[in-house]
């Protein structure tokens, strides 16, 4: 090791002041940056929040600073975001069970389809778009629910995947081997050991993408379409909450943009009580675990 | 009956594990399927370094986009990274458990905000700013809407990311390795810069390449102040157009000029293996970082 550099402890110790203070002011920048972006929204939202906005469909000319609401991007996410989580959640689970029951932790599989994974988190979420785009035209689907649940379930998929995965990997062995040795096979110990075990694990992680896709605009772009109206079919296309505000905000409208703020706290408000409600839950769904 | 069940879940669940490597595969493929019809007219180096774009005469210079995303990337970069690092070493090496304790769940959701409501929030508040205060403090005109307003606004996206990686990064550093430094009579930062961030370099490098291919491939939040004018830019304060901006904004009129899919395929395309590229040396790197302290 080299040897330390400065001669004098006084000067050391004003080194480690120095740095220590810096080091806490740019912790306390992070975190004000996540005050001060949410304080600006509802500040801003404030003033345009109304009932109607909640509950009613737009109107003729609601892009021009008429009557109406985004109850219609409201809706569409939410049917966005369950149908596409409920996919993700179809592929998650069998995944990162088939990881941690069949395929040993640190398997050869394992590692590379972590891996995989880790790529398919860092892709960003225009590629998806454009990828959905493509899958869509291939199988002659219009933009559509149905198209924008594809898409986002593909762009949920390894984010919860990833979290599934890291719970189970907590699961202590020995409840493994013990539910093998009363004669259980793998798939049953799959179901009934390990996914009670991770229950929480999973809820969060469910959570996560839940948030992740509600909140997703660039990869529904392509897929979902819009409109004003609330979709009632798989086939109709839908509008979501992200894009509301991103057309919103696009008019020259000052009312207009007056509600985009107001959507964007509506959008916020949605992420904060998903993120609680998961931070709640899971303390709760702690009923079956082995500690 | 029993076995018949466990062997069919096997299967099962062995085709959906060979998902997520089929998934990478796919996009690539299915993106270039798409952006073969231009490159039959335009050959590659002229697609990706003219900055001739007219779509109507049938010119696709990538360029001023590439570019484009480049300063916005990089600019982030400069005021994400030692920002995030330094917001680590507190956190992992100064500050009191329950500090740390309650600063995850704020990371936690700032990276869960919406990237709208990222561009929300720059249109509010860090646009003004750039063109009311920034601008005339460096003694140019500017709109607000500008390259520095994107790197801003990404920078603060970049952060969880950054330190979420560089925190685990750190967290793999022995404690031993610590306290044999403290006990040679070094100083808390001491310690830190010649232990922590010297075991943690590569690890710390491998969170700001993750930070920088997540900055790259962003698009809402960016696309809403970052002005999209498609010229290479000069200045941090002249307007960019990145090349994620550029998908999402033409998605409406592609089809109805000729090749224009194809270029914004190819556009999507050059985004997706750039990104994936970078990706892969980093995440190579933490499994190498991971593995050496096993």
């Amino acid at each position: 090791m080299k040897a330390l550099p400065g001669g004098r402890i006084a000067g050391r110790k004003r080194a480690d002041v120095f740095f220590r203070v810096l080091a806490a002011v740019s912790a306390a920048a992070v975190l004000l940056s996540l005050l001060l972006i949410l304080g600006t929204i509802l500040w801003k939202a404030i003033p345009a929040l109304s009932l109607s906005m909640l509950t009613q469909t737009p109107k003729g000319g609601f892009y021009l600073g008429k009557e109406g609401g985004i109850l219609n991007a409201i809706v569409g996410s939410l049917y966005l975001g369950l149908g596409a989580t409920a996919l993700a959640l179809l592929l998650s689970l069998p995944l990162a069970l088939y990881l941690n029951v069949y395929k040993g932790r640190a398997s050869k599989t394992a590692v590379w389809t972590r891996f995989f994974l880790d790529v398919l988190w860092g892709v960003p979420s225009i590629v998806y778009g454009a990828f959905g785009f493509v899958v869509m035209l291939a199988l002659g689907l219009r933009a559509s629910l149905l198209a924008g649940i594809l898409t986002v379930a593909l762009l949920e998929f390894p984010i919860m995947t990833r979290a599934i995965d890291e719970v189970m990997r907590l699961v202590p062995l020995e409840l493994k081997e013990a539910s093998a040795s009363l004669g259980a096979t793998r798939f049953e110990t799959a179901l009934k050991v390990m996914v009670r075990q991770s229950a929480p694990g999973i809820l969060t992680g469910v959570l996560l993408a839940f948030g992740r896709g509600i909140g997703d605009a660039a990869s529904v772009l392509f897929t979902a379409g819009f409109t004003d109206r609330v979709p009632t079919s798989l086939a109709d296309p839908a509008a979501t909450l992200p894009l509301a505000i991103f057309f919103q905000l696009g008019t020259p409208f000052p009312e207009v943009q007056q509600r985009a703020y107001a959507s964007a706290a509506v959008l916020t408000l949605i992420i904060l009580i998903i993120s609680l409600a998961g931070r709640a839950m899971s303390r709760k769904v702690t009923r079956h675990v082995v500690k | 009956m029993r076995l018949l069940k466990d062997t069919l879940a096997r299967r099962g669940m062995g085709i959906v594990t060979a998902l997520p490597g089929l998934l990478v595969l796919l996009i690539v493929v299915g993106l270039f399927l798409k952006s073969k019809a231009i490159l039959g007219v335009q050959p590659l180096s002229q697609l990706l370094f003219s900055s001739a774009w007219h779509p109507l005469k049938g010119e696709f210079g990538l360029l001023p986009f590439i570019t484009g995303t480049i300063w916005v990337t990089v600019t982030a970069l400069v005021l994400a990274v030692p920002v995030s690092i330094l917001a680590a070493v507190y956190l992992s090496e100064y500050a009191p458990r329950w500090v740390r304790e309650s600063a995850k769940p704020v990371i936690d959701l700032l990276a869960g905000l919406p990237s709208v409501v990222y561009g929300v929030w720059g249109v509010i508040l860090v646009v003004p700013f750039v063109g009311n205060v920034l601008a005339p403090l460096a003694g140019v005109y500017s709109s607000g809407y500008s390259i520095l307003a994107g790197g801003i606004v990404l920078a603060i996206m970049t952060f969880p990311t950054i330190i979420h990686v560089t925190l685990e990064v750190f967290s793999t550093v022995p404690a031993a390795l610590r306290d044999a430094s403290l006990s040679l009579g070094a100083t808390k930062w001491e310690t830190t810069r010649h232990v922590v961030l010297r075991k943690g370099a590569q690890g710390i490098l491998a969170a700001s390449v993750l930070g920088f291919s997540r900055a790259f491939g962003e698009t809402m939040a960016v696309l809403m102040v970052v002005g999209n004018v498609p010229l290479v830019p000069r200045s941090l304060f002249d307007p960019g157009y990145p090349l994620p901006a550029l998908i999402a904004n033409n998605y409406g009129e592609m089809m109805s000029v000729p090749r224009y899919d194809a270029a914004l395929m190819m556009a999507a395309l050059v985004l997706m293996l750039i990104v994936l590229f970078f990706n892969v040396l980093a995440r190579r790197t933490l499994i190498r970082v991971e593995r050496r302290v096993r």
